[in-house]
């Protein structure tokens, strides 16, 4: 399934930092996360989490720092912060309003189910 | 095993391709790799072949471009400040860059403090002759340290400062004599050939080495008048402020900060230059493309100011200094603007305008050697005609083939190439004049 790119690039933020809210990772295995909890139906352009792990960076929502990886190659792992803590707590609240009237809507709107692949 | 060689080779090709873009840093491509590697080892755990892994591993990583605007996005300083002389240390091991911190500032003390000895122990003259001597051997020593050459070409490298300085110290030059003010002013130019031999790495037969010495040269010029613009403004501020309070450092400033100053920011920009050096073609096109169209109009208003005045016999003798001073600075205009340019794009108005600067400089040229001929044929041989005589005749070959080659590529009968081949081959022939200036000049005029 598409997902429109909006869609993806206003949820790729609370995505992320709820990722690394579980603990710290690095990028290759922040994207598998995605795709695991998504099931496969989120699709990011891999190179693209980059440039987003960074700003996240110079916001101070995360924290990097360079390791080593099993087999031994530099790798940059990222750990969330206090204030990223706090703007994942804030999106959170922000999604579930926005969630929580996109289902009233879906209620009380009876789409036939087809349609809604023509949405995109 | 094969297929492993292949993967890395392939995997070095996407690096190189993704190091290109100046917004994103190796340290982002090590990251990148790092995924690159981990999906490709999960996708051949899948069951795809190593070459079909890397390519869909690749297609994932999405379009180079558009990442590279997103991390534009993100650092737009990278575009400005590519400048990195001191990596931090998660950029890479930051030992080496430290130690040549440390080497540069030595050196750079090194150089000033033997230019304060010397000034301590030697009158004006001898000081003046002598001053390329103090500080150039730490540049040359510089390079010599940076491309690690070998015990033999150091030893070479010695030759030409230790026979410099004896020459410089034994010829029996007479007091304000006009040949001692000759061997003072090519002995710098004799023995920057010999940096440039250091520079180069003793690979001096190389076009394109010699190409880069021309290069590092324009940009070292371009820095060295930054920091001495940089240096005079911070100067004028403390004598200012000092005087606000009262008190007079000038002698402080004259005898310390300016020799210090002026020696180490030969070393230090030479270091600069090295360490931009990805970032050279920034500013050489910019102001060729400037100051090319203006020389090329100052020299034309001379022309005809020359011609309208009249008699070139009788021309002052400082104006045919002057004019021998600009047409040194046309050259290295022109040599700075070749140096900069692409050789594979085809001419365009630049060319042209290139040509009219070199065809209005050969007339130039040849103006002042019909001058110099008719006051010698006049007055007779002196050190200052047989000097500015030589080096007008040197220019004149080199404008003339440059014209004659400029004007074959923007007929579209040969390439750009065969223009910088030509000045990069006939760059010794300076050297070798300079040398001459400073080693037969003088004895053959009796040291007057």
């Amino acid at each position: 399934m598409h997902i429109e790119k909006d869609l993806v690039a206003a949820s790729a933020t609370p995505l992320v930092l709820g990722i690394l809210a579980e603990g710290e990772s690095y990028g290759y295995a922040i994207l598998k996360r995605v795709n695991d909890l998504s099931g496969g139906r989120i699709q990011w352009t891999d190179g693209m989490l980059y440039p987003l792990l960074h700003r996240l960076e110079r916001l101070e929502y995360v924290s990097a720092s360079w390791g080593a990886s099993d087999s031994g190659r530099r790798r940059k792992h990222y750990t969330i912060t206090a204030a990223g803590r706090e703007m994942l707590a804030e999106r959170r609240a922000q999604w579930d309003v926005v969630a929580d009237a996109l289902s009233q809507v879906w209620r009380s709107v009876q789409l036939p189910p087809a349609s809604a692949e023509g949405w995109s | 095993m094969d297929t492993d060689k292949e993967l890395e080779s392939q995997i070095g090709q996407w690096r190189g391709f993704v190091e290109r873009r100046h917004a994103i840093s190796a340290a982002d491509t090590d990251e990148m790799e790092d995924h690159l590697r981990d999906q490709i080892s999960d996708l051949s755990a899948a069951g795809l072949r190593t070459d079909e892994a890397f390519l869909v591993a690749v297609k994932r990583m999405g379009n180079v471009d558009d990442i590279s605007r997103e991390f534009a996005r993100e650092h737009s300083d990278r575009l400005w400040k590519q400048l990195v002389l001191m990596p931090s240390a998660s950029d890479g091991d930051g030992t080496r860059p430290t130690r040549e911190l440390f080497v540069v500032l030595g050196l750079a003390v090194g150089a000033a403090l033997s230019v304060k000895a010397g000034v301590a122990t030697l009158g004006e003259q001898d000081l003046a002759r002598n001053v390329s001597l103090f500080v150039l051997p730490f540049l040359a020593g510089y390079f010599a340290w940076k491309r690690q050459v070998t015990a033999r070409l150091a030893a070479v490298l010695l030759v030409p400062f230790a026979l410099a300085a004896v020459l410089l110290n034994v010829f029996p030059f007479a007091s304000n004599g006009s040949t001692e003010v000759i061997a003072a002013i090519h002995a710098p130019i004799a023995l920057w050939f010999a940096v440039g031999l250091a520079y180069v790495g003793g690979q001096w037969r190389s076009d394109r080495r010699r190409m880069d010495f021309i290069r590092f040269t324009g940009e070292w010029v371009v820095y060295l008048t930054l920091l001495a613009l940089g240096g005079g403004v911070l100067i004028g501020l403390t004598i200012g402020a000092f005087d606000a309070l009262g008190l007079s450092v000038e002698w402080f400033i004259e005898d310390w900060v300016l020799p210090f100053g002026a020696a180490g920011a030969v070393i230090v920009a030479a270091w600069l230059v090295e360490a931009k050096q990805n970032v050279v073609e920034n500013i050489a096109p910019v102001l060729t493309r400037v100051f090319t169209p203006l020389t090329t109009l100052m020299l034309l208003v001379l022309l005809t100011a020359f011609v309208t005045t009249g008699s070139v016999v009788d021309v002052d003798r400082n104006l045919l200094i002057l004019m021998d001073l600009i047409l040194v600075v046309v050259l290295g205009l022109l040599l700075y603007a070749i140096s900069a340019r692409d050789p594979y794009l085809p001419p365009d108005l630049f060319d042209r305008l290139q040509l009219v600067l070199v065809v209005s400089a050969l007339a130039v040229d040849l103006l002042m050697l019909f001058a110099m001929l008719t006051r010698i044929a006049e007055f007779g041989f002196t050190p200052n005609k047989v000097a500015a005589l030589g080096m007008n005749l040197v220019l004149l070959v080199n404008l003339t083939w440059s014209a004659h080659l400029i004007l074959g590529f923007l007929r579209g009968r040969r390439g750009f190439s065969s223009t910088e081949r030509w000045q990069t081959r006939y760059l010794p022939v300076f050297g070798v004049w300079a040398a001459l200036m400073v080693g037969v000049l003088p004895p053959v005029f009796d040291f007057v």
